[in-house]
């Protein structure tokens, strides 16, 4: 071949290069763009750190109606702890303010940063599910062997639609201790 | 060798033919494009029969109920390195080998535009499947939580012995060797033509080829990105998908898709632009609506950019999200239906003969349509829930790829073989190798769509019981298919040691030299071809757009 076709060769070759560069740096900024396409109203996103500590506010409670909450607690499998719900099911009526204490120990003979993550299931109800306060908002620290009562204060707003009568609320402890952390 | 090398580069020019260089070292150092599309071929051949061997551990597992050879973490890693093997192994290497081999020839160029490169993509290769295939022998085994490597299990210890890094590693490499296999089709077409031949003149199959480049470079860099945050998450304390860390498993799940939807149009498109080269040499006719062929190429590859959700409608997408991807998915039918029609309506009325290379091609067009129905199936959102991880989707996918890509490989080998060798194929045993594939790959993948739609999961090694008959048809039908590509094999030996004598002529198939140029070379193929381009190209594939 002659050398004004190679050097065309050559120089297509390099634009190509950066392409494919770019692409791989646009693989990254769609981890940016994930987080705010998922702020968009229009997508209703139903991801349990949208659950927000909200102010508490005095509702009609509706006594007619009972709905039944379930409380999980699991441990990610690297989480040395004890954790559990004082109690594992709680009648409810809409709009009014409920504490329930869970409890965490710590297992280690270090200080353990841990977080726990909620979850909801039915998702959709999560709207409604408003949180006055919450272990779950931060992260918790732990001294060793420390036992920790955490309380998490809510309630259910009485527009919540008729057909749910139960919610599954879970919570998944994971030791961040050697986890970055974003907040 | 180098210095050989270099004295070609600078006398290309003046038509003095050098041979191979002899001995081994000749298929390490070589910059053929011929000898290079050989390796690739050949390599793609031998991680066929790995990923086939594979395949055999996974139906004689499931040829009835309960645990019967293998536990279940090893037949996890089977169909992980299975799907692994078979995708980047096998299948995509196949299609570089024909580009390789073909697309200097039906372009009029001497070779590819970047000889060493080409080189270093292949070794790359080999370098990359040799490291996927090392994790096998791996304290903990190979990657067994599926070839999509989805977090969190994917991370888990009991899900990566050692094998995580090592396999990310490998798909770094195998992208990278991809990608300067794109970009080195790209730069061939784009500079290397000959004078004569524009763009809208060029073989459909050079035209697939250049738009699957362009996918891989745009994808290929994507997929890197995601297992490399995979490896971040796991050794160096990222929360890239770590949701203790405020990360999200199914931000993986989108990235990935953005690369695997175009992946699998990476596998077909060039199966296409075979397809579309065989049917009109035997159907005796231009390829009808050469222009809508490649407008409907183009667009499938647009459309696989923005569809990627519809393989992840379960994970609690936003309505919006549902709609919008159920949508987009259902239009791909449309430049696709475009295709099929063309070749229905190229073979309609022509002086069709069936040769083994138009018998595959033509269970292609039949099996491949069907695959496409199923696709439409799961396109539809709501249905999906009840398809999705089930053998439905292992049945659709493998008719996309087993009687569509497999196949149009097989067709393209019995195709180009004689033109390639000198030699003649066995006409009689190449007919037995389609019937009996043709048979035995309806009647392993055939059952699998009634198992999905009774709920059998995908990717477990035991089963209930009600599944087991169509377990065990699939299985036969499997263990036939298998090793009846035995007969491949040997046609493939067979014919470069000589075939069948018979001589053959530079056509080879009969006007032959009216659809592409590679026909009106000699045969057997000089080591070096176009060193001056030609001066007329023939255009009978595009008379029906001009």
């Amino acid at each position: 071949m002659n050398d004004a076709v190679g050097k065309k060769n050559l120089k297509l070759a390099r634009t190509l290069v950066l392409v494919a560069v770019a692409m791989f740096g646009f693989g990254y900024a769609l981890v940016p763009l994930y987080d705010v396409l998922c702020e968009w109203k229009w997508i209703e996103r139903d991801r349990p750190d949208d659950i927000k500590k909200v102010p508490e506010v005095a509702y009609k409670v509706d006594m007619d109606r009972e709905i039944s909450v379930e409380f999980m607690t699991i441990l990610n499998e690297s989480t040395s702890m004890e954790f559990h719900a004082e109690k594992k099911q709680l009648k409810v009526h809409p709009g009014q303010y409920y504490t329930v204490n869970f409890y965490a120990e710590n297992k280690t003979d270090k200080e353990m940063q841990a977080r726990a993550i909620a979850s909801f299931s039915p998702a959709v109800i999560s709207s409604y599910f408003e949180k006055i306060e919450c272990f779950c908002f931060s992260e918790q620290t732990f001294k060793p062997r420390e036992t920790k009562t955490l309380p998490m204060r809510f309630v259910i707003n009485p527009e919540i639609p008729e057909q749910y009568k139960t919610i599954t609320l879970s919570y998944t402890f994971f030791d961040n201790t050697e986890k970055s952390v974003k907040k | 060798m180098s210095a050989v090398v270099d004295e070609h580069d600078h006398h290309a020019d003046d038509h003095h033919d050098h041979g191979p260089a002899k001995g081994l070292l000749r298929w390490i150092t070589t910059t053929n494009h011929k000898d290079i599309g050989t390796l690739y071929l050949l390599f793609a051949l031998a991680m066929f029969f790995v990923g086939g061997a594979m395949a055999m551990v996974i139906r004689a597992e499931l040829f009835e109920p309960g645990l019967q050879f293998v536990d279940p973490a090893f037949f996890n890693s089977m169909t992980t390195m299975h799907a692994l093997v078979m995708v980047f192994g096998a299948v995509m290497p196949a299609f570089v080998g024909l580009a390789n081999w073909q697309i200097p020839l039906m372009i009029g160029a001497a070779d590819m535009a970047l000889p060493r490169m080409n080189n270093m993509s292949f070794w790359m290769l080999v370098a990359g499947v040799l490291l996927l295939a090392s994790t096998l022998f791996m304290e903990g085994g190979a990657p067994n939580g599926g070839w999509t490597l989805y977090p969190p299990l994917v991370l888990q210890p009991i899900t990566v012995g050692k094998a995580l890094p090592f396999a990310i590693f490998s798909v770094h490499l195998l992208g990278i060797s991809s990608i300067m296999g794109a970009i080195n089709i790209i730069a061939t077409i784009f500079n290397m033509r000959a004078p004569s031949m524009k763009l809208m003149d060029m073989p459909l199959f050079v035209w697939t080829w250049l738009i699957t480049a362009f996918l891989l470079i745009a994808v290929m860099p994507v997929f890197a990105g995601a297992v490399t945050m995979l490896l971040t998450d796991k050794f160096f304390h990222t929360s890239f998908f770590n949701a203790a860390g405020g990360g999200d498993p199914v931000l993986y799940e989108h990235i990935f898709w953005f690369f695997g939807h175009p992946e699998v149009y990476i596998m077909i498109l060039p199966t296409f632009g075979v397809a579309s080269t065989i049917i009109p040499v035997f159907a005796r006719k231009p390829l009808f609506g050469y222009a809508s062929m490649v407008w409907a190429t183009g667009s499938i590859a647009f459309l696989s950019f923005i569809v990627w959700a519809h393989h992840m409608f379960t994970v609690g997408l936003p309505l919006a999200g549902e709609l919008y991807f159920m949508y987009a998915t259902m239009v791909i039918a449309v430049p696709t239906g475009v295709k099929v029609f063309n070749w229905t309506a190229t073979m309609w009325k022509g002086a069709m003969t069936f040769e083994t290379p138009m018998l595959f091609s033509i269970a292609f067009v039949v099996l491949f349509t069907m695959g496409g129905f199923t696709g439409l199936m799961m396109s539809i959102a709501p249905s999906d829930f009840q398809y999705h991880d089930t053998y439905f989707i292992v049945a659709h996918f493998h008719y996309t790829l087993v009687p569509a890509s497999v196949f149009i490989l097989m067709a393209a080998g019995y195709f180009w073989l004689p033109k390639w060798t000198g030699h003649m194929y066995n006409e009689k045993i190449g007919q037995l190798h389609f019937w009996i594939s043709v048979v035995s790959v309806n009647v392993l993948f055939f059952p699998q769509h009634f198992l999905g739609l009774a709920g059998m999961p995908r990717r477990i090694p035991d089963y209930a019981v009600q599944f087991a008959d169509w377990n065990m048809i699939s299985s036969v039908g499997g263990f036939i298919f298998g090793i009846s590509q035995l007969l491949f094999l040997y046609i493939v030996i067979d014919t470069i040691r000589g075939g069948t004598g018979e001589k053959v002529s530079d056509e080879v198939w009969e006007d032959a030299a009216k659809h592409s140029l590679e026909w009106t070379l000699p045969t057997p193929l000089p080591y070096h071809t176009w060193t001056t381009p030609p001066s007329v190209v023939p255009t009978e594939h595009v008379l029906d757009s001009h």
